[in-house]
């Protein structure tokens, strides 16, 4: 018998799998405005990149009927490939075979698929497109979540966890998404909730829309589940693949260095920032005009828009940027922007990535609201993650620097590497304003014209304390700068912070306010 | 992304006043209520299947006001302390939503 015969066979099974849930499927799916799971693998990979692994898995399930379904890859495709030539794993849920519910195999292919990122030590890549549970297995589909779940939580801090949500992703399948670094959501497509709107109108009565409820606006603007929002799946991809190019493919590397490119903003730093501390301004542009080729990759752009956090390249190596934002909430730390914070701080200490903090904050917020949302534990992240990184960190103070904000934003007793600060600097335990209050009472209560030794002494103490000489007095800032002195600066910090090495007691893991 | 949110607002942070964007969560956040013991509240969704009180009716400490079916359980909602009940706002068989008025006592 010739061989041909075989791997035309070979060649017809590959064919027909490949057919996912069949023609019928595929075109309910592009009616959706989706693109099919095979699709998306190739569009996020380089091209002729992808290998594909367990195409021929079956499921094994008997009851109600099953064992007379065949359902080709079992609703999954698995795989490795390239993306700007760094290996990733991906696997991709197939919404058009069994509306991409998990079974024991289909969850067996994905754990197959972690197992292999992280023996392999490259990123992994989920890209959710599921109905939820494959009801008909039972216990079996939830073991198969909860073994994801524990893949997910064991890799965490090694390799780059990506998820993207292309579709539904609901119940408890959103837990993987959440246990993941990113979370890559696109309009209109992704559904992300716990509970469905129909459960909530039957139990609750309560009417909600799906993308009120759980879309991709809601999670990246209110709920901070979303990492990314994308207006189209191609974009989406992109955005991931611009993400790839930031952060290393494990914890025992660095990302790639790139060629360095000055800033291209032209706008002098100076001319950023108002000189009445009231007047906001975009701590966008400041990164802009710090960060090589002016390129910065904002994180959760829309959630706690109060701090920016997102990546950048100094000298062609990546920074991850933290940035009080005054053009939002005045830049107030609150429990949203604490969360975001606290959690990017501690990315960028598991990948080594060094950190450069801009700080501009009034403090934390105050209100009934916020004390009762639990501001103190989630302010307190803040405070664990950058005393608890021990990757370079820089800090430059740029206007205000007020009491508990002050100390939260890797100041000196955060032990940051580096502290630089503007003349613009005012470092003090609260605003002119509260302290010359509290500090002349009596004076400014005794006096013939109380609003204007109010004046007079708020005018005093600005003089006197809101600057940084203070604290630079002290040592607690080692470097006023000039604004446009600060790239050099920084350039320089983190050439110093090479081979900069910080141990931390030996611990199985600290305890968070999580 | 597309940022809808450009209007500068006056935002007090302790003394000073500043010229700030607002969130759309932070403009959307719930006044802080004072709660009013005398108003028995649901703390979670669900279904009144039985109601073992009435109006005027006086009760103590602990008893069972009325049994509400949620996360499939039936939970016993009982007097806060020894008081007498003014009004009844659920009856048997209604759906309700967390924090709905259930009970007024006086």
């Amino acid at each position: 018998m010739s061989l041909k015969k075989y791997i035309l066979d070979l060649r017809k099974r590959r064919e027909r799998v490949q057919q996912g849930g069949g023609e019928k499927a595929i075109e309910k799916q592009t009616a959706m405005g989706k693109m099919t799971a095979r699709e998306r693998i190739l569009a996020l990979l380089d091209k002729d990149s992808f290998t594909e692994y367990d195409l021929f898995v079956e499921h094994e399930a008997r009851d109600f009927g099953m064992d007379k379904k065949q359902l080709h890859g079992d609703g999954v495709i698995i795989g490795t490939g390239t993306i700007y030539g760094a290996p990733v794993c991906v696997f991709a849920q197939d919404f058009t075979v069994a509306g991409g519910s998990l079974g024991l195999m289909h969850a067996r292919k994905i754990t197959k698929i972690m197992d292999h990122a992280l023996k392999m030590r490259v990123p992994l890549i989920g890209i959710n497109d599921s109905g939820g549970a494959r009801i008909q297995e039972g216990v079996n589909s939830l073991a198969g979540y909860g073994e994801i779940f524990y893949r997910n939580t064991i890799a965490s801090g090694v390799i780059p966890q990506i998820s993207v949500i292309l579709g539904p992703c609901a119940g408890g399948a959103v837990y993987s998404p959440a246990l993941t670094d990113f979370v890559f959501t696109v309009d209109k497509i992704s559904k992300m909730f716990i509970t469905g709107p129909s459960v909530i109108k039957t139990v609750l009565g309560e009417e909600i829309s799906m993308e009120d409820l759980g879309g991709a606006r809601v999670h990246a603007e209110i709920t901070g589940n979303a990492h990314f929002f994308a207006e189209s799946e191609q974009e989406c991809f992109d955005q991931i693949k611009k993400l790839i190019t930031y952060i290393p493919w494990n914890n025992k590397q660095k990302a790639k260095a790139f060629p360095p490119k000055p800033p291209k903003f032209k706008k002098n730093i100076d001319d950023i920032i108002p000189g009445d501390p009231r007047q906001p301004y975009d701590v966008r542009d400041v990164i802009k005009a710090i960060a090589d080729d002016s390129d910065f990759f904002e994180i959760q752009e829309l959630f706690a828009a109060n701090i920016v956090i997102g990546f950048g390249r100094m000298n062609g190596e990546t920074v991850g940027f933290v940035a009080n934002q005054p053009l939002v909430l005045a830049g107030v730390l609150d429990t949203d922007s604490s969360d975001k914070a606290a959690r990017f701080i501690r990315y960028c200490d598991a990948f080594n990535i060094p950190i450069i903090t801009l700080e501009d904050m009034p403090g934390y917020l105050p209100g009934i609201d916020q004390e009762h949302a639990g501001v103190i534990r989630h302010g307190a992240k803040v405070l664990y993650a950058y005393s608890e990184a021990t990757v370079p960190k820089i800090t430059v103070i740029l206007r205000k620097a007020y009491g508990g904000g002050y100390i939260a934003m890797n100041s000196r007793h955060m032990h940051a590497d580096f502290m630089f600060a503007w003349p613009t600097a005012e470092i003090a335990v609260m605003g002119p304003e509260g302290a010359a209050n509290i500090i002349f009472k009596k004076e400014i209560e005794e006096a013939d014209n109380p609003d204007e030794m109010r004046k007079l002494k708020v005018q005093e103490y600005k003089e006197k304390f809101a600057n940084p000489y203070v604290a630079a007095a002290k040592g607690y800032i080692d470097s006023v700068i000039e604004p446009d002195e600060t790239r050099q600066m920084l350039l320089h910090a983190l050439d110093v912070s090479v081979s900069k090495e910080d141990h931390r007691p030996d611990k199985k893991h600290g305890v968070p306010p999580f | 992304m597309k940022d809808d949110n450009q209007e500068l607002a006056d935002f007090q942070v302790h003394s000073l006043k500043y010229k700030t964007r607002l969130t759309r969560k932070y403009k959307e956040r719930k006044p802080y209520e004072v709660p009013n013991p005398m108003e028995l509240r649901s703390v979670i969704p669900g279904t009144v299947v039985d109601i073992k009180a009435k109006e005027g009716q006086s009760l103590k400490e602990g008893e069972v006001i009325l049994l509400l079916e949620a996360m499939k359980m039936i939970n016993e909602i009982h007097m806060p302390f020894d008081a007498k009940i003014k009004k009844i706002h659920v009856e048997k068989g209604q759906g309700i939503a967390k924090n709905y008025l259930m009970v007024e006592l006086e």
